[in-house]
């Protein structure tokens, strides 16, 4: 098959995924929730955002394969686009989606949206459709530090931070739930169809005898009249987004731009060739700057020490007028190379431009030579500028992501503004044939210490699992599924992806950066 | 000559006007209204004077105000234009009184001229053939009998105080004479309380055709003919010149005819007499008859100005200045032919009701003669005539000019207003017209298909939700990680709601279902398939083979509709005439509630349904605006 072939296979797999989750519950879900008179959670999105405005979806295919595929897309729709011209982060719960309910990759998901919009400052539109915490799951969406009752601290930080939180009720909103527009600045609630109570009718009647509907109970009248938990009275779904779109529009805000934007200007080389120009396969070195040349504005790179430490790329560049200073691995990372990453990340942080990785890394060189010429003291440079930098980061995952490789490119520990990944990337502490070779040396030396023998057959049988384990766990779709990443994406859309990735990340101000000690 | 004119009027007429005197060195003097302040034609003068308050009868007819502003300013000389005061003897008396100079002919052959059967009687006098008829007091049923006999059938029984074809019967022969003249004189008493009737040669296939003259007071020419054949209801639409069908003879007979008309009265500056001519059978020298003549300058004047060469409004400055007649009438020659459509802001499917409103966009054919007195951003206020412009086209042949005239129309676009833009279109395409076949009664022969509500195909629809959805441009519009989104808007037509589900694939390309219609749009620069813009208050409009105006329906405005015929709006802004009803009465479906004089007609307002009168929000007198509450049914 020929790399484009399987880029384009790799990526159909992908698709498949997202067209799947983008279904939310199935078609009978859909149909149920439709005759209720409510739009659906994706047409709510839409409807919310300006006419063609970018969405920049988190976690697509979060919960892909969890659950025995009980909550597509996690439940609840994520991402970043505009509302009257200005990004906001828009939170949808899915109540095709068993209700509504916080599985514990939701309770995740939905975290993961309101740390990029802290990031960000970007202000936050929840379109509550929720039966609250998964109960058959509440172990794990309940009493840990992030989990649900990080959600409602969440929102009270990021408004005390002045990052304006407006829910929208659009159909249940029960017991913790409750919590989300009680605490928004501002909250719209749909007439006959939003409730908002801390217990259901069900268990009013269990705990007090009282029989009650829930629309006396919680509903938008009683609400926007009586209680004073909302505020806005909407006739239905599409008049309640209307109100929300309103409701932005009444902050005030625009989106700000802390860096130096210039003219967008389209790459020289076509985006569209880059599965012609890059290998599928992750064992076949290529040139990293094929794929900066694809994605950087007019194709132009100012490279920066480009004859030292060469399998790590730096330079400046723009992406859709976006200042930003890319890091990009050509090979595995050599002393030279880490201490060049340090040097660069140093600089833009100095200078306040933006951080874009390109992550395609095995790792630090390995080797006695190495070790002694404390290749272990190098990539800690790297990765305490990494860690310690106050510019926005972006990581892209476009090969291998693995090892200490990860750490030093800004991997998700490393708290990136937003992390990608591509349909041929693969991530794991290292790689499979690799893990099961340690695992077998280890084993090989125990027999043979004890005096046995271990056939070429036997050992090949006992690293398969482990070969097959990796296989399967390396795969961005696992990787995905579990929000280690923000999402996969189309590499031909790399470009779009960073630029509204900076947009957003460029809207909060960069504060000035304090590094740790670095170990000369 | 003159080296300062005032312009007693307004609008495209004024604006031509100083156009002419500016090209001849001669400073202008525009007059207006409170309404007019801001007016094209104020701007283009290099003086103006305020007159009074909007209304005409406040302003534009105040003759003593407009004889002061012009002593004020300077002004020799005082062109009137066309309607207003342009054919009002006193007010000539007064400017030339004032020691001023009419542009324009002399009291007295205005008043020859204006009393129409006064007139005809000294056309006879002259000459000149008129329409045989019998106009006079004898009222004896065989004493008429013999009249129209004489007159020759079929004849036209007309109410001699009538209007509006009350007490109007057309007789084929002698046998049905008597029993048409009772019931003709009959309604004639009923409707007019005078029963006296007029008899009329009936003209089955009538063509209006009139010719230019001018005169210096002595000597007159004539300019050729116009056919203004294609009017509805009195008004002409489209104008031509030469005459379709035209022959040396008939031009000539007509020619000769106008200029002893014009000689008669010693007529001085520019007129038009304008004719009846039976189009039955090809034109024959026999076969016109002199209808009125007209004092002034006409409306159509640009097609004769395009056939021939000449600026009528220079010839009148210079007669007016006392110069001779500046050709003689065999210098005078016809170069090709030339059209005029008459772009109105006026409702034609309702009727041709006259509309207003801000014409927030205007753009007209660069290759066409425009005369108007609006440009983009411009009211059209209910006080005048709705005219928004003449659209003017001149070419070798008739085929050539109608072709040009076809492609000026498609590339004028308005908005803001409802106009007779698809009405012209199709009109420009009719078969009768193209092939030259016209007569006064093929507009209304056509009326169905001439005047129908655009229906939007899916194409305009979707272009139009487009446009209100407000696609921005840029790499990143449209941008998806996987499937686009799909959103939603809805329009309004009318009475008629469009949903349209747009799902925006990338910056420049979109894919529209429109209640069930897949219709894929791709952007060209800034269109999206047609020229369309969104305009005023949360407007579309769309400028396709008819410019189709949308409303985007606002998600907001919710809860607020006053539904269910309680009440009452007025249709238009008008003058309160008559309150029929008052708070409390019971009323019947249809029931007279409310009469809206607007635009020189009375509208009345009818209960939607049967109910009690909750509120009554008008009195009489009172200046309403279009879509303002009238009255208030109490609800079912």
């Amino acid at each position: 098959m020929s790399d484009r072939a399987l880029h384009e296979a790799a990526l159909a797999q992908v698709r498949d995924a997202a067209a799947a989750a983008a279904l939310g519950g199935g078609q009978i879900a859909r149909d149920r929730h439709l005759a209720r008179g409510k739009m659906l959670p994706r047409d709510r999105v839409a409807g919310l955002l300006d006419p063609g405005s970018p969405f920049l979806e988190v976690g697509a295919t979060a919960a892909h394969g969890l659950y025995n595929g009980a909550a597509p897309c996690a439940g609840v729709i994520a991402g970043v686009g505009l509302v009257g011209g200005v990004q906001v982060m828009v939170v949808c719960n899915d109540a095709t989606v068993k209700g509504g309910t916080y599985y514990p990759m939701t309770v995740k998901k939905h975290l993961r949206a309101q740390e990029i919009a802290q990031a960000c400052r970007l202000p936050c539109v929840y379109l509550v459709d929720s039966g609250g915490a998964n109960l058959p799951n509440q172990d794990e969406v309940f009493p840990d530090r992030d989990h649900f009752g990080r959600i409602f601290y969440n929102q009270a930080q990021m408004s005390a931070l002045g990052i304006p939180q407006i829910a929208v009720v659009m159909g249940s909103c029960t017991a913790g739930g409750a919590y989300v527009p009680a605490m928004a600045d501002v909250s719209i609630i749909v007439k006959g169809q939003g409730t908002i109570f801390l217990a259901g009718p069900p268990l009013v009647k269990a705990a007090t005898g009282e029989v009650v509907t829930a629309e006396a109970l919680g509903g938008g009248d009683v609400h926007t009249r009586l209680s004073g938990v909302a505020d806005y009275l909407a006739e239905d779904d599409a008049h309640a987004l209307a109100l929300a779109r309103q409701a932005v529009a009444s902050c005030a805000m625009r989106n700000t731009c802390n860096v130096n934007r210039l003219a967008s200007e389209p790459p020289a080389l076509d985006p569209a060739s880059l599965f012609d120009a890059i290998p599928a396969d992750l064992r076949t070195p290529y040139d990293i700057r094929e794929v900066i040349r694809r994605i950087v504005d007019g194709s132009r790179f100012d490279e920066f020490k480009a004859r030292f430490g060469e399998t790590l790329v730096t330079g400046f560049a723009h992406i859709d007028g976006w200042p930003c200073g890319i890091v990009a691995n050509n090979g595995v990372l050599f002393s030279e190379s880490a201490q060049k990453g340090a040097h660069f990340v140093e600089l833009c942080s100095q200078r306040r431009i933006p951080l874009v990785f390109l992550q395609n890394i095995t790792g630090f060189m390995v080797g006695q030579k190495y070790e002694n010429e404390g290749i272990a003291r190098h990539g800690a440079k790297m990765v305490t500028a990494v860690a310690t930098t106050k510019v926005p980061k972006i990581t892209m995952v476009v090969g291998g992501s693995f090892g200490a490789g990860n750490y030093g490119m800004s991997g998700r520990a490393y708290g990136p503004h937003f992390m990608w990944s591509w349909p041929t990337s693969r991530i794991s502490v290292m790689g499979g044939e690799q893990a099961a070779g340690v695992l077998a040396t280890v084993k090989r030396d125990a027999i043979e210490r004890a005096g046995g023998a271990w056939s070429a057959q036997d050992e090949a049988a006992f690293k398969q699992p482990t070969i097959d384990m990796f296989t399967e766990q390396s795969h961005p779709l696992y990787a995905s599924a579990r929000l280690w990443d923000d999402g996969i994406i189309d590499p031909r859309k790399s470009r779009e992806v960073l630029a509204l990735s900076l947009a957003a990340a460029c809207n909060a101000p960069i504060e000035e950066t304090r590094f740790g000690v670095f170990r000369m | 000559m003159f080296t300062k004119i005032l312009i007693a009027n307004r609008g495209e007429i004024a604006c031509r006007i100083i156009r002419t005197a500016r090209a001849m060195g001669v400073r202008t003097v525009a007059v207006y209204s409170d309404a007019d302040a801001g007016a094209l034609h104020v701007q283009q003068a290099d003086q103006a004077v305020r007159l009074g308050p909007a209304p005409a009868a406040d302003s534009y007819l105040r003759g003593d105000l407009i004889v002061q502003a012009a002593l004020d300013t300077g002004a020799q000389a005082i062109h009137p234009g066309y309607g207003f005061l342009s054919e009002n003897p006193d007010f000539v008396e007064q400017v030339t009184q004032a020691g001023l100079v009419f542009i324009g002919p002399s009291a007295q052959a205005i008043r020859a001229m204006g009393l129409k059967d006064a007139a005809k009687a000294l056309m006879v006098k002259a000459g000149v053939p008129v329409v045989p008829g019998y106009h006079g007091a004898d009222q004896d049923g065989a004493f008429l009998a013999r009249e129209a006999a004489k007159i020759g059938y079929p004849v036209l029984i007309k109410a001699v105080a009538g209007g509006g074809g009350k007490g109007m019967r057309l007789v084929d022969g002698p046998a049905q004479f008597a029993e048409h003249l009772a019931s003709a004189q009959a309604e004639a008493r009923n409707a007019f309380g005078n029963p006296a009737v007029l008899i009329e040669k009936y003209i089955t296939t009538p063509r209006h055709i009139e010719v230019q003259v001018f005169g210096d007071g002595t000597d007159a020419v004539h300019l050729f003919e116009r056919d203004c054949s294609l009017q509805r209801r009195h008004q002409k639409v489209i104008e031509e010149a030469p005459a379709p069908g035209m022959t040396v003879a008939l031009r000539d007979a007509m020619g000769q005819a106008a200029v002893t008309a014009a000689k008669a009265i010693g007529y001085a500056g520019a007129g038009t007499v304008e004719f009846i001519v039976d189009g039955a059978g090809g034109l024959r020298p026999d076969g016109f008859w002199f209808m009125e003549m007209n004092t002034r300058l006409q409306v159509e004047h640009p097609v004769t100005e395009a056939i021939t060469g000449v600026d009528l409004v220079a010839w009148q400055l210079r007669v007016a200045a006392g110069e001779p007649l500046p050709m003689r009438q065999d210098q005078l020659g016809i170069n090709g032919h030339a059209f005029e459509a008459r772009l109105y802001a006026e409702d034609v499917p309702a009727g041709f009701l006259p509309a207003t409103g801000r014409l927030d966009h205007l753009v007209f054919p660069s290759d066409a003669r425009i005369d108007s007195g609006v440009v983009a951003g411009s009211e059209i206020a209910p006080w005048y005539d709705p005219m928004i412009a003449k659209v003017t086209v001149q070419g070798p042949d008739r085929a050539t000019a109608l072709r040009k005239l076809q492609a000026a129309l498609d590339a004028t676009e308005v908005a803001g207003s409802v106009t007779n833009l698809d009405f012209l279109r199709l009109l420009a395409r009719d078969a009768d017209f193209v092939a030259g076949v016209v007569d006064t009664g093929l507009i209304a022969r056509g009326q169905g298909r001439l005047c129908a509500a655009p229906v939007p195909d899916a194409q305009m629809i979707a272009i139009a939700a487009v446009v209100a959805a407000y696609i921005a441009a840029g790499p990143l519009v449209g941008f998806t990680l996987w499937q686009p989104l799909v959103r939603r808007i809805v329009l309004g037509q009318g009475d008629v709601v469009h949903e349209v589900s747009l799902q925006v694939l990338g910056p420049d390309q979109i894919t529209a279902d429109v209640a069930g219609a897949q219709v894929s749009l791709r952007r060209h620069g800034a269109d999206w398939g047609a020229r369309a813009l969104r305009h005023g208050v949360r407007q579309v409009s769309v400028f396709g083979a008819q410019t189709v105006t949308f409303s985007i329906v606002d998600p907001l405005a919710r809860g607020s509709d006053i539904a269910g015929g309680d009440v009452v709006l007025a249709p238009m802004p008008g003058l309160v005439r008559e309150v029929a009803v008052q708070e409390g009465d019971h009323v019947v479906q249809g029931a007279r509630l409310i009469v809206l004089e607007a635009m020189k007609m009375e509208h009345v307002l009818r209960a939607p349904r049967d109910g009690v009168v909750a509120s009554m929000c008008a009195e009489p007198g009172d200046q309403v605006a279009a879509g303002d509450l009238m009255v208030a049914l109490a609800p079912i």
